[in-house]
């Protein structure tokens, strides 16, 4: 019998499995297609102060093992995730979830984050300083060490669970804004959001993507998400990795390389079980690696 | 929506570059003309959403154009080959709604789930006027299939080289009031402005088909919805140009 359990900031989840921020909605469209119960636990889709329709259409574009995408942090704002979103969720999951906020200005994020630390659902926050899809606001603030720090600091003041800060790759040295919001006080650390991305249509010769450019995730970019965690563990935070997960092998690796819990974002929405069959298969794969209990092999990749 | 292993027993070519193929398996989760099924092919990543032309619960029948390498491989499928689909994707035509006389329209390759939809008004005892619009008589397919159904059909053509030339609206009569289409968007407008009421079938790039990803979604006087999940039929009156 082998031990999935990982604990995250005090949040014991049953398997390090979390179907990422923006691929699972608020979680409950996919319990008519598995029990989500048996998930670690769901980080919910981005959250806004205000309601927001997103960005034009076209919004997705393929690439070779991933997409681009460019929603641009469409959601029905806090107040409606509050009152209409998480009580649908809690019909059919009954765990903790993660709230997953955005925003454009230091203050939507502390307005929304506090809000969403009230609510009993809720065990950790992320917040997302690393949306590629929208102006003023999102990356913005992930690209630039001291804009990180000043919205870690100021979620912080206002929240009394776990903060956890959603870093974007796409930085020469993701290392100096991780260190930066480890010294504002971040509980924890997600990673990588999506690499900036196009794609041009050969007949049309525009970008696919309305908005010219997005976010590219999948399969294609397990290895450099790989290597973030590898980089920012040293920092001594808890992390979730994510980025191209879409095996219990890749679970496996992605803790090796530091991460205590693991998201899976776009396979899930190639495949809808996809979280399903990586928790159903991760209990067989630690076996045939010799691995009895998870928890004990985070990091594993630093050591000797 | 369910997640299905379907056997293709029939992949063939019906127009150029226009394909008929027929797949076995559990179709039970298809419960309505205009739904679509999502497509897995191997080597990629997104899968390739596809109209319902025709069903049973366990047969199905898609018709597909090729419009690039990934359709390009699917028309190449033998039979006997197993496909990974999702299947019984989007709300279709709900044709409670619909009044004793139905104008069908479908142009190019929204022709396919246009003939469901018109099977089930004629089996729920409405009268259909089929209207094909295709750009020229080369193109045409499906019309003796409409005809077998036993309704009124009339095939327009742009370039007039067969049947009334012109576009779908230029067969549309007086009669012809309540519309269900499905086609290329100037074609849905015109017919939008031409009739009064009905059910209109849109298109949108897809992440993935059932509602998670938020990628093909739409402004409607009802707010926004999902192509994928709350259409990809809106009513007409939902309808934000």
């Amino acid at each position: 019998m082998v031990d999935t359990r990982v604990t995250l900031s005090g949040l014991m989840l049953d398997n390090p499995v979390i179907p990422a921020s923006g691929t699972f909605g608020f979680g409950y469209e996919f319990a008519d297609i598995y029990d989500i119960d048996i998930l670690g636990s769901i980080s919910l889709k981005g959250t806004t102060k205000e309601p927001r329709f997103g960005n034009p259409t076209p919004r997705i574009a393929e690439c070779r093992e991933g997409l681009i995408n460019s929603v641009g942090l469409q959601n029905p704002g806090v107040h409606a995730v509050i009152s209409e979103e998480l009580p649908k969720l809690a019909k059919c999951f009954h765990k903790k979830a993660i709230a997953n906020v955005s925003g454009f200005s230091i203050d939507d994020y502390v307005y929304a984050a506090a809000l969403l630390d009230k609510e009993d659902q809720i065990g950790l926050l992320e917040i997302n300083i690393s949306c590629p899809n929208v102006h003023h606001g999102g990356m913005a603030f992930g690209t630039d060490p001291q804009n990180a720090a000043a919205v870690t600091r100021a979620v912080k003041e206002v929240c009394q669970k776990p903060v956890y800060i959603k870093l974007t790759p796409n930085v020469t040295d993701i290392v100096a804004v991780a260190a930066a919001c480890a010294e504002a006080g971040a509980d924890g650390l997600s990673l990588i959001n999506t690499l900036l991305g196009m794609r041009i249509d050969l007949k049309t010769r525009r970008p696919v993507i309305a908005n010219t450019m997005g976010g590219f995730s999948g399969r294609a970019i397990q290895p450099v998400a790989l290597r973030m965690v590898y980089q920012v563990y040293g920092l001594g935070l808890p992390i979730m990795g994510m980025g191209g997960v879409s095996t219990a092998e890749d679970v496996i690796e992605m803790m090796l390389a530091g991460a205590t819990a693991v998201q899976v974002g776009a396979e899930n929405l190639v495949i809808p079980t996809a979280c399903k069959d990586i928790i159903e298969n991760l209990p067989a794969v630690m076996a045939r690696y010799g691995i009895t209990r998870l928890a004990d092999i985070i990091g594993g990749a630093h050591h000797g | 929506m369910k997640r299905e292993a379907l056997t293709v027993t029939q992949n063939r070519e019906i127009a150029p570059g226009v394909f008929e193929m027929a797949l076995t398996g559990d179709l039970s989760a298809v419960t309505a003309p205009g739904q679509f099924v999502n497509i897995a092919l191997p080597g990629r990543f997104l899968r390739r959403p596809i109209s319902v032309c025709q069903w049973t619960a366990e047969s199905l029948t898609i018709i597909y154009k090729v419009v690039g390498t990934g359709t390009a491989d699917l028309s190449r499928l033998p039979a006997g080959e197993t496909l990974d689909v999702l299947t019984g994707l989007g709300n279709g035509y709900d044709i409670a709604k619909c009044p004793d006389h139905v104008a069908v329209i479908g142009g190019g390759v929204g022709v396919p789930p246009m003939y469901g939809l018109a099977k089930a008004l004629l089996a729920a005892g409405k009268s259909v006027h089929a209207i094909l619009g295709f750009n020229a008589k080369s193109e045409i397919f499906y019309e003796d299939s409409f005809r077998a159904l036993g309704c009124d059909v009339t095939v327009t053509t742009v370039d007039g080289s067969y049947g009334t030339k012109g576009f779908v609206t230029d067969a549309m009569t007086e009669a012809d009031r309540y519309v269900c289409a499905c086609g290329p968007l100037p074609m849905l407008k015109a017919v939008y402005n031409k009739s009064e009421d009905g059910q209109f079938s849109f298109e949108e790039r897809m992440g993935c088909g059932f509602g998670a990803c938020m990628g093909c979604t739409c402004h409607t006087t009802d707010g926004h919805k999902r192509l994928c999940k709350e259409g990809p039929v809106l009513e007409r009156r939902e309808i934000v140009w």
